[in-house]
């Protein structure tokens, strides 16, 4: 059982403040093995934070991010999944599913986590599986008037990943989970 | 030399214990054969060693325990002598023929205790005989140790009320006139001390007196024992003595400790009752005692009191103690001209700490405090010593965590005249000390008036102080405008007039704060700005935007001439990137607010920017991708404007400097021309435009690479561009045909099979997973399997 927390557009503190205190209570070293961030942090002080939590921290560069040296993309391997991060805003359409699919083929992972839209998605294709984990901070955003606070923790057990998704809704934070299983032959051994 | 005193104080005390010991032996010996005689021979002997005056107060004190001890045990033959019939009186009177005077006087006092037990004479005879006589010893620490065995035995046969000691003859009064007065005595003696020898050996007596304080104050524990001494005895009698005694024996140390010990040993009700005398006696004391430390220790007594129960804080009111505290600081801190600055704040400090627990509610009272330290300070200018502005910051922090809520401290009128006597460095930290109060306790500000004092307060992050030209550490910098950034987020009020005012107050300040800050500052405005635009755009849709409508009325139209003018600013930065971001934001607001003209002009704001301004290669990439991307999103463009955007848009995408990103950049712009849910944006044509224009550059790019490094890149784009021909043919468009993607297709086998063509894994498995998704789109059926039937592989 491997923990990887997917989250990003936090925004801070252009656009919010902090995490909700809720969020944060739930955030606590040690617990998780990963964490792929979509960008838009925006400054070292979150860098830091993330850091704290988790020391394995892989960052792909937002718009906003005060650090331009983060990548554009970025690709690891977690037990039998490869994943995918790029923040977002260099796919066009945004949010497009089909040419988030496309990003994914070309760089050749099951997973490909991405933001931009403040807009939790989980969406499977056939090449794979594409996660937006939303805005941690709930930020304003451009593309949608309704944001919730999001994040994302997943379990990569085996061929098989558990994606729960966590949302604060009025105050409460409420989960829910999908279940994706990876089939040995859809990836070859090239 | 030094430590050859203290080698011989350790002889002497050791020689003093043996003799002690030997004397005692012998008089342990005649007390078992009841021998009277010999027994105060002996004893006398034996109390002869604490004649000596070589020894520190320390060790005396080592040499007396053990004499007390044994006089214990005489004290219990003397009780067995009476018993057996020698008359206590004819005792009394034979223990006065010891040779010298001391052990006379110790022998005296152990059989005094026994003459009070047998009730033969009135308590207070025997007492006021006993503590006359001491008066024999005026050595000082032989003086203080006898009386203190004086003390001791005293104890528990003073005519208290409800003792067995109390009669007609004796009253309370009498004990306590006993206990006042061997308490003055002692602290005479105890002064005396001070002038003994030599000058040089100054800290050495100092140090002896210090450890023979508790002796003196130990009257004053035994006087708070003392069921008979109620309040008003207290008033009347016990406080107006000791007061008298401390103040007149004008001894720094003395008058130290006592006002100290008074405020301790007594109870807190009776300090509140005799405020005005206690606190009367203040100004009178020696100028080089620390009563800061005295004052600030009853304040805080006091404050523990008031916090104890919510019953006697009417009491605070009704001895109106809060006056009195202000107006006795005030006299001392005019008495005591040397007094360095750090103790006068010191003591606002504590008097402030005091008003806020024991009247929270007076805001008054507080703001009082802070005015007169404010007039304090005036004549001193901006601080420089640190213990003074950590006082400060003491001072003014505790309002905020009394309060928990910076909106109250905001109303006190002081407080931002106290910050303005701090250096630069400290006002900063204080003014982050405050937004950290805002940020921990989720304050929200929600009034322009409020917002406007806040950033009084603050004004050290907000601007450039007057004559701080100190370089600024560039992290610190960094933490602390990010700070004032977060800070925005808690202004907010629901009412969008308000908010709107806000706003703008926000914005005059932010424009002070020169072009340093605007790109940390501007940011979180414009976003809470748009945050209001869009909550304006909720509440009525119907806005009055006729030419005689009310002009005062908060629209989205006039946020939007305020944002413009704001994110203008940052050219003064400069900062075009951040500025470019900030206009296309707005744009994509204006377009949900259906305000073409508004939206137009942002993105010409954003384009001459791109034009003039972004000239690094990696950030063109950027501003294109947000450019071609908020373009997309734009539904309230009519066709011309439409048009002339996206035809820059395009021009910008061809020119940029590498062939790779030209050919994305284009190949992006393919779907400015094709636009779901809009029918009239489905121009099937331009795309096909956009996508073979793509092709070219990325041909060319091949050719490029062919000349300058003898082989060609990788086929990657050329699979991209695939990409988006099956994303085109899956929507519909009727210009892009199976058998282009099927040439397409063949031209990238025939690249990657060429002799010159560099292998790239990464490339290949690109290129296989796109047939493979081709092969599954033709499996599912529907009308999407019909499609990609047309496609042969």
């Amino acid at each position: 059982m491997v923990l990887v927390l997917a989250i990003g557009d936090l925004h801070i503190p252009h656009r919010a403040a902090d995490l909700p205190p809720k969020f944060k209570s739930m955030l606590v070293p040690g617990k998780i093995q990963h964490i792929i961030c979509t960008g838009n942090l925006c400054i070292k002080e979150v860098h830091d934070y993330l850091k704290s939590l988790c020391p394995d921290l892989h960052i792909t560069r937002g718009e906003y991010d005060e650090d331009s040296r983060y990548p554009e993309t970025k690709t690891l391997t977690i037990g039998q999944f490869k994943l995918g991060i790029c923040h977002g805003h260099q796919v066009i359409p945004w949010g497009d599913l089909d040419s988030l699919a496309m990003l994914q083929r070309q760089l050749d992972v099951d997973i490909l986590i991405t933001g931009h839209t403040h807009q939790f998605k989980a969406y499977k294709h056939e090449g794979g599986v594409v996660i937006n984990p939303g805005s941690a901070t709930g930020a304003y955003s451009s593309f949608t008037y309704d944001v919730n606070p999001s994040f994302v923790l997943m379990d990569i057990d085996g061929l098989r990943v558990v994606v729960y998704v966590y949302e604060l809704i009025d105050g409460e934070v409420k989960v829910d989970k999908i279940d994706f299983k990876k089939t040995a032959t859809t990836r070859s051994s090239h | 030399m030094i430590a050859d005193g203290v080698e011989d104080e350790e002889k002497w005390l050791a020689a003093g214990i043996a003799g002690l010991q030997q004397n005692a032996f012998y008089m342990h010996r005649a007390l078992d054969s009841n021998n009277l005689r010999d027994a105060l021979k002996y004893s006398a002997q034996m109390l002869s060693e604490l004649r000596t005056s070589k020894l520190s107060p320390h060790k005396y004190y080592e040499l007396y325990m053990r004499a007390f001890d044994e006089l214990r045990k005489l004290e219990l033959f003397f009780k067995e002598e009476t018993r057996r019939g020698c008359s206590i009186i004819d005792l009394y009177e034979l223990v006065q023929h010891a040779g010298n005077i001391l052990p006379r006087l110790y022998l005296l006092c152990t059989v005094g205790s026994v003459y009070i037990k047998s009730k033969e004479a009135p308590a207070k005879d025997v007492l006021k005989d006993l503590v006359e006589m001491c008066r024999g010893i005026q050595h000082p620490v032989r003086g203080l140790f006898l009386r203190s065995y004086l003390s001791q035995v005293s104890r528990d046969k003073l005519p208290d009320i409800g003792s067995e000691y109390e009669g007609d003859a004796d009253t309370v009064m009498d004990a306590v006139e006993f206990v006042l007065q061997n308490f003055t005595e002692m602290n005479k003696l105890w002064v005396r001390m001070q002038h003994q020898g030599p000058a040089r050996e100054k800290e050495k007596r100092e140090k002896g007196r210090s450890e023979l304080r508790d002796l003196v104050g130990k009257n004053l524990h035994v006087l708070s024992q003392i069921e008979g001494v109620d309040l008003d005895m207290y008033k009347d009698t016990v406080l107006p003595r000791v007061l008298e005694q401390v103040v007149n024996c004008k001894d720094e140390l003395a008058q130290f400790y006592l006002m100290d010990c008074i405020i301790q040993v007594f109870p807190d009700e009776y300090h509140l009752q005799t405020l005005e005398v206690l606190l009367g006696a203040c100004p009178q004391l020696q100028p080089s005692v620390d009563i800061k430390t005295v004052l600030s220790r009853l304040m805080e007594r006091l404050s523990n009191y008031a916090a104890s129960s919510a019953e006697v804080l009417p009491e605070f009111l009704q001895v109106e103690a809060f006056s009195k505290l202000n107006n006795v600081i005030g006299k001392v801190i005019e008495a005591q001209v040397d007094m360095p600055i750090f103790g006068a704040v010191t003591l606002y400090s504590s008097l402030l700490t005091f008003t806020l627990h024991v009247h929270p509610d007076r805001l008054d009272y507080a703001d009082q405090v802070l005015g007169a330290c404010v007039k304090k300070l005036s004549s001193k200018g901006k601080l420089e010593d640190s213990r003074a502005t950590k006082q400060i910051v003491a001072l003014l922090s505790a309002p905020l965590e009394k309060y928990n809520d910076v909106v109250t401290a905001l109303k006190l009128s002081n407080y931002h005249h106290v910050m303005e006597y701090l250096d630069n460095e400290t006002n900063k930290i204080m003014a982050t000390v405050i937004i950290q109060s805002i940020m921990k306790n989720n304050t929200r500000i929600s009034t322009a008036d409020k917002v406007e004092a806040l950033f009084e307060l603050i004004t050290g992050l907000i601007k450039d102080l007057d004559g701080n030209h100190e370089e600024v550490d560039e992290d610190d910098f960094k933490e602390e405008q990010n700070s004032v950034a977060r800070l925005i987020q808690m202004l907010h009020n629901d009412d969008p007039v308000e908010m709107y005012k806000i706003i703008c107050t926000v914005r005059r300040q932010f424009m002070t704060g020169g072009p340093k800050r605007l790109p940390f500052t501007i940011p979180p405005l414009v976003f809470s700005s748009l945050k209001l635009v869009r909550r304006l755009q909720g509440q009525d849709e119907g806005q009055d935007e006729n030419p005689f409508g009310d002009e005062s009325l908060t629209t989205p139209k006039k946020i939007f001439q305020l944002l413009n003018q704001t994110i203008e600013v940052l050219s003064t930065v400069p900062a075009p990137e951040l500025a470019l971001q900030l206009y296309l934001q707005c744009a994509e607001a204006a377009n949900d607010s259906d305000l073409e003209p508004v939206a137009y002009e942002f993105f010409t704001q954003a384009y001459i920017l791109y034009e003039e301004e972004v000239s690094d290669s990696k950030a063109q990439v950027t501003a294109l991708h947000l450019i071609i991307g908020t373009l997309r999103r734009m539904h309230v463009f009519g066709i011309e404007n439409r048009d002339t955007l996206t035809h820059k848009a395009t021009g910008y995408s061809a020119k940029l400097l590498k062939k790779p990103d030209q050919c994305r950049a284009v190949y992006s712009c393919a779907h400015l021309f094709w636009v779901d849910d809009q029918d009239n944006m489905k121009d099937g044509e331009r795309v096909l435009i956009c996508l073979k224009r793509a092709l070219r550059i990325a041909n060319a790019a091949q050719q490029m690479s062919n000349a300058t490094r003898g082989s060609t890149g990788s086929v990657t784009l050329f699979v991209e561009i695939l990409s988006k021909y099956l994303y085109f043919f899956e929507k519909g468009n009727p210009q892009v045909t199976a058998a282009a993607i099927q040439s397409l297709i063949e031209l990238i086998n025939t690249e990657m099979q060429s002799d010159s063509s560099t292998p790239d894994p990464a490339a290949d498995a690109f290129f296989a997973s796109t047939l493979r998704y081709i092969q599954f789109q033709k499996q599912k059926g529907g009308a999407i399997g019909e499609r990609y039937e047309a496609i042969k592989m």
